[in-house]
């Protein structure tokens, strides 16, 4: 047993493969999760709980929907736009969609340069995600503004069910809610990695603890949670 | 002592953990482009019925699948913390299909008892 006792974190851990691996790590008296610091394991522990809330919204839209003996509004038309002469089909979703990719892919190449302490491009790199993600936040208010112009109430739309008015209220809302979040949070921590406190191991305003670069990936996590998501609202909401 | 010890040496073990080429990071984002084309286009070119259905059930979750493993490192953790975290979402499903039960029960009294449609 001596083997999996490591002395700190960082250490390079031996332990058998598969399932028994699994059950050496939790049964060691010790952390369960090795070579994964605190901070990384809470976001993964939260971001699993944050799953179970959207589930659950998903959850109630599906019920709602297939409960109903009103037909439902056919996302394609609600969200269609009319660009020149021609009227697109949910091509605002779509260009959404792919702004938040993007900014995922921003991302995890963000987590990579703060990993090689090269600050310049980290920040950069956090700071266009950022960006990205206050594009999406803006045009969901342009999708609301419209909605709402045209009449869909949490109560009741023109079209059809009324629960669609409640469920997309509730969905996007609180994804828009996440996305504004995650921007504020990017934007402060790509100020401290400008400004070199991880490098300088500078003290928090907050908690007085020295910073590491590894908060960068932490920072990246919620945020390709946020994209993921997207992903399954994107697929079940507007396309279904 | 120990403390900051252990505070200075975890960023070198996780920088040799997660240190992966950009190239990667690049394919990948363009596979979620392409997946997310896909998954338009399945609107755009107007399909129904099942076949919609499962295409889009099929591009997300090759798209979920790909942010997971590659954006956020879980194909490279350890099976202890990769089993914590995907094991309890799959409880989801049972949830749902409770659901569709339900929705199927309401549905029913509703054409039963308003057999006019609201």
């Amino acid at each position: 047993m001596a083997d999996m006792t490591p002395t700190h974190i960082g250490a390079e851990i031996a332990r058998p493969a598969g399932l028994r691996g699994i059950v050496a790590d939790w049964s060691s008296d010790q952390r369960a999760f090795k070579n994964v610091s605190w901070g990384k394991a809470m976001m993964w522990i939260f971001l699993l709980s944050d799953t179970f809330i959207f589930s659950c919204f998903l959850l109630s839209y599906m019920t709602v929907r297939m409960s109903t003996v009103v037909p439902w509004p056919n996302p394609s038309e609600v969200f269609a736009l009319t660009i020149g002469a021609e009227k697109i089909p949910l091509i605002l979703i779509a260009i959404m969609t792919f702004v938040l990719i993007s900014s995922s892919g921003t991302m995890a190449m963000a987590v990579n340069f703060g990993y090689r302490r090269d600050r310049r491009k980290t920040a950069a790199l956090m700071l266009a995600t950022a960006a990205l993600g206050a594009t999406f936040v803006g045009m969901q208010a342009f999708e609301w503004t419209k909605l709402i112009g045209e009449g869909v109430r949490p109560w009741g739309n023109p079209w059809g069910a009324p629960q669609f008015g409640s469920s997309f209220f509730m969905i996007t809302g609180f994804h828009g809610t996440h996305v504004t979040i995650g921007v504020i949070f990017l934007i402060l921590m790509a100020r401290k990695v400008l400004r070199g406190d991880f490098d300088h191991a500078r003290r928090g305003f907050f908690t007085s603890r020295k910073g590491r670069y590894e908060i960068v990936e932490i920072t990246g996590l919620y945020w390709h949670f946020v994209d993921l998501v997207w992903v399954f609202i994107f697929a079940l909401f507007y396309l279904w | 002592m120990t403390q900051v010890m252990a505070e200075t040496e975890l960023p070198r073990g996780e920088a040799k953990a997660q240190h992966h080429p950009i190239r990667l990071y690049l394919v990948v984002w363009g596979w979620l482009f392409v997946l997310s084309t896909c998954s338009y286009l399945v609107d755009y070119f107007g399909l129904t019925g099942y076949l919609r259905w499962s295409l889009i059930l099929l591009f997300m979750i090759l798209k979920a699948g790909l942010i997971v493993a590659i954006f956020m490192h879980m194909a490279w953790e350890r099976l202890a913390l990769i089993y914590a975290i995907l094991v309890p979402p799959t409880l989801i499903l049972v949830f749902v299909g409770i659901m569709i039960f339900e929705s199927n029960y309401t549905l029913l009294t509703r054409l039963v008892f308003f057999a006019t449609g609201s």
